[in-house]
């Protein structure tokens, strides 16, 4: 296995360094010994089965839990990411999977939220010109920014969760599953949205279960299993390698009918 | 994308988007707007009709204008406690005990002021920050217990109730006194003729003003705006209303201070729930909860916020009733008065379930609330058939809300 040692494939400076986090939920360890590093310009991967503890993970990263134990690393700093708001402040931007928007408020205000132009005399003209100026950029299909959240598809809230995550200019995006809800031509479009921040010297951490997403993206792929790190990998490793590293066997569906498929094209050969 | 902008507004850019424009579009959006669910202030409109027909019908007293003063009088008191209902509603939080708590304020400015001898702006005060203090403790209960606004406030009203009976002893009753400005402010003071015009007029020429102001910016920012027609339409038909009212009011008494305090009370409640950030907030707590939080905002801050405002609201509109009523009892606050209070904010356009609603409802729903009211009374009807009366025309209010809301979800709507 040609699993990369994290360090290794260093883009620039390190943003986030993680050393030995560990999350306890009662009896249940959802991360052990966690060793993450994210720098400029990078975009990590972070596959693994249901309960492996990517979101467990991302949820420490967003300010939502605080580890049991181990430190974190902010451009050199050890900090403590108690809060949201904290975490935002420091420019860790999350896009969670769910419960991300207002059904009740419309876009601007939805991209806008605990960050309004003009505290006490709310300025909607500028928000809404930069609201489509972001949308824009994403080249976001959205019909109207006036429309509540509730009125769009999930593709579309989708995108402006994500435009929402760019607002204040972070350093760190980290995506949770951001292509599970979309069409063939947004999820392109996310993918390119990506290859975008990376070249503008964010840090991208992107959770997918789409391996596909993964590769066509990813600079390094960080396998979580059952709570602990299980390799680094890159785009250049099979298909194979990272489902067995996800699943932890060798022997399973995509090992077989890859074994299948040499074995026919083994067999027209002969023919 | 610059040149494309210029082509069209920027948020003109999507073809699949009808846009209205004009009257045909300004009838249109309203036409679709009330069928899928957003009925705004049409039930109101068309209650007040129902209630005004009847009544008239019945007992034609009821428009005559010095009995629509008298209703106006009556509505500012329960209009303030039901402003701050629309607070906690909106974060999807009830409280009940604003009944009581407006009954212990009107106490204790009965025995501040009258037993006690404080001078009449700090007993009103010291209600109000007794209002501030229940509410700190809600709002407190909610976010350090994770006790439930509904059980904390029920067992306020029966505290507060409690503490009204106590510090009003086995007299019972204070009688204000008749000459003081208090009890005047309450019964007899009605704005002069000239300020009631000029303030009927006010409303329409800033909605004109502010309206041309926010079409040009929005034109130098290059987004689209409804049009100069609409706009100048909304505030004729605007003017034309609070003119008529306002002249027709002025045949009786007039127009009462008492009344435009609770109404400046709603336009700053209005101005803050929609154009800052702590009204945002308000709505997006109410809203979604937990994406508040993860947006950054909050949600404990507001949560005490709306409690204390709500809970203080509830001690000035005691004030106001004690005022009104030129005396501080053990009735005060008492019977439907919690009721009336929720039901108005809820006739209003106040959604139950958080997220929705403003503060104008307070003040249209108080008039539908005190109109049925005013009007069982002189038809001479018991308080039992009074309370039967209300406690319908709130189910039919929650009613029409839950329906509305289904109505919205299913055609995407908030």
């Amino acid at each position: 296995m040609s699993a990369v040692s994290p360090g290794n494939m260093t883009r620039g400076e390190p943003i986030l360094r993680l050393r030995g986090i560990s999350k306890q939920f009662g009896a249940v360890s959802a991360l052990a010994d966690i060793d993450l590093d994210i720098h400029a310009g990078e975009v990590v991967a972070l596959v693994g089965d249901n309960g492996a503890g990517k979101s467990t993970l991302v949820k420490v990263l967003a300010g939502v839990h605080q580890p049991t134990s181990g430190t974190v690393e902010f451009m050199g700093r050890e900090v403590t990411l108690d809060t949201p708001a904290k975490a935002l402040e420091l420019g860790i931007a999350t896009v969670f999977q769910d419960l991300a928007l207002c059904e009740n408020l419309d876009v601007v205000a939805n991209l806008f939220l605990g960050h309004e132009v003009a505290p006490w005399h709310l300025d909607e003209v500028a928000m809404e010109v930069r609201a489509w100026t972001l949308l824009n950029e994403l080249s976001a299909r959205i019909p109207s920014v006036r429309q509540p959240i509730a009125s769009l598809s999930g593709g579309q809230r989708q995108t402006v969760a994500i435009a929402r995550s760019l607002l204040l200019d972070p350093k760190i995006i980290m995506l949770d599953e951001p292509t599970a809800a979309l069409g063939v031509a947004q999820t392109a479009e996310v993918l390119n949205l990506i290859e975008r921040l990376r070249d503008r010297g964010h840090g991208v951490i992107l959770i997918s279960h789409n391996m596909e997403d993964v590769r066509a993206v990813a600079d390094r792929i960080v396998v979580l299993r059952l709570g602990r790190n299980n390799g680094v990998f890159t785009t250049e490793n099979s298909n194979e390698e990272l489902v067995a590293a996800i699943t932890g066997a060798t022997e399973n569906a995509v090992s077989r009918r890859r074994a299948r498929k040499s074995e026919q094209i083994g067999v027209e050969h002969d023919a | 994308m610059t040149h494309e902008s210029r082509s069209a507004a920027l948020d003109r850019a999507d073809v699949r988007v009808r846009h209205d424009e004009g009257f045909a579009g300004m009838a249109r959006g309203f036409i679709d707007r009330i069928r899928t669910g957003d009925l705004g202030m049409l039930p109101v409109v068309v209650g007040l009709i129902l209630i005004a027909t009847v009544f008239t019908s019945l007992n034609p007293v009821f428009v005559a204008p010095n009995n629509l003063v008298n209703l106006l009088f009556d509505a500012a008191a329960v209009g303030c406690i039901s402003l701050g209902i629309v607070c906690v509603l909106l974060l999807g939080q009830i409280d009940l005990s604003v009944g009581s708590m407006s009954g212990l304020a009107s106490a204790l400015v009965g025995v501040l002021w009258v037993n006690m001898g404080t001078p009449l702006p700090l007993a009103v005060l010291g209600a109000l920050a007794t209002g501030a203090v229940v509410g700190f403790i809600y709002g407190t209960f909610l976010n350090r217990f994770g006790m439930p606004s509904f059980v904390s406030t029920l067992a306020g009203l029966l505290a507060l109730l409690g503490l009204q009976l106590y510090i009003l002893g086995p007299t019972g009753s204070i009688n204000l006194p008749y000459s003081s400005p208090l009890v005047r402010f309450g019964q007899i003071l009605v704005m002069p003729d000239w300020l009631s015009y000029v303030l009927a007029i006010v409303p329409g020429v800033v909605m004109v003003v502010l309206g041309l102001r926010t079409i040009r910016t929005r034109a130098a920012a290059n987004l689209s705006s409804p049009g100069i027609s609409v706009l100048l339409f909304k505030a004729g038909v605007l003017t034309a209303a609070l003119l008529i009212a306002v002249v027709y009011l002025n045949q009786g008494r007039g127009i009462p201070y008492m009344f435009g305090l609770f109404v400046v009370l709603v336009v700053v409640m209005n101005y803050a729930l929609t154009r800052t950030k702590w009204g945002r907030s308000m709505f997006a707590v109410g809203g979604n909860t937990e994406a508040a939080r993860r947006a950054g905002i909050n949600v404990n801050r507001i949560r005490l916020s709306a409690f204390v405002l709500c809970s203080t609201l509830a001690a000035l509109g005691g004030v106001l009733s004690a005022s009104r009523l030129a005396s501080a009892s053990q009735q005060a606050g008492t019977g439907d008065v919690n009721l009336n209070a929720i039901a108005a904010a809820v006739i209003g356009g106040t959604s139950l379930f958080g997220g929705r609603g403003s503060a104008w409802s307070a003040l249209l729903g108080i008039l539908v609330i005190q109109s049925i009211s005013n009007g069982l009374t002189l038809l001479n009807l018991s308080s039992s058939l009074r309370y039967m009366i209300t406690g319908a025309v709130l189910a039919i209010a929650v009613i029409v809300d839950s329906l509305a809301r289904q109505s919205r979800a299913s055609h995407g709507r908030a």
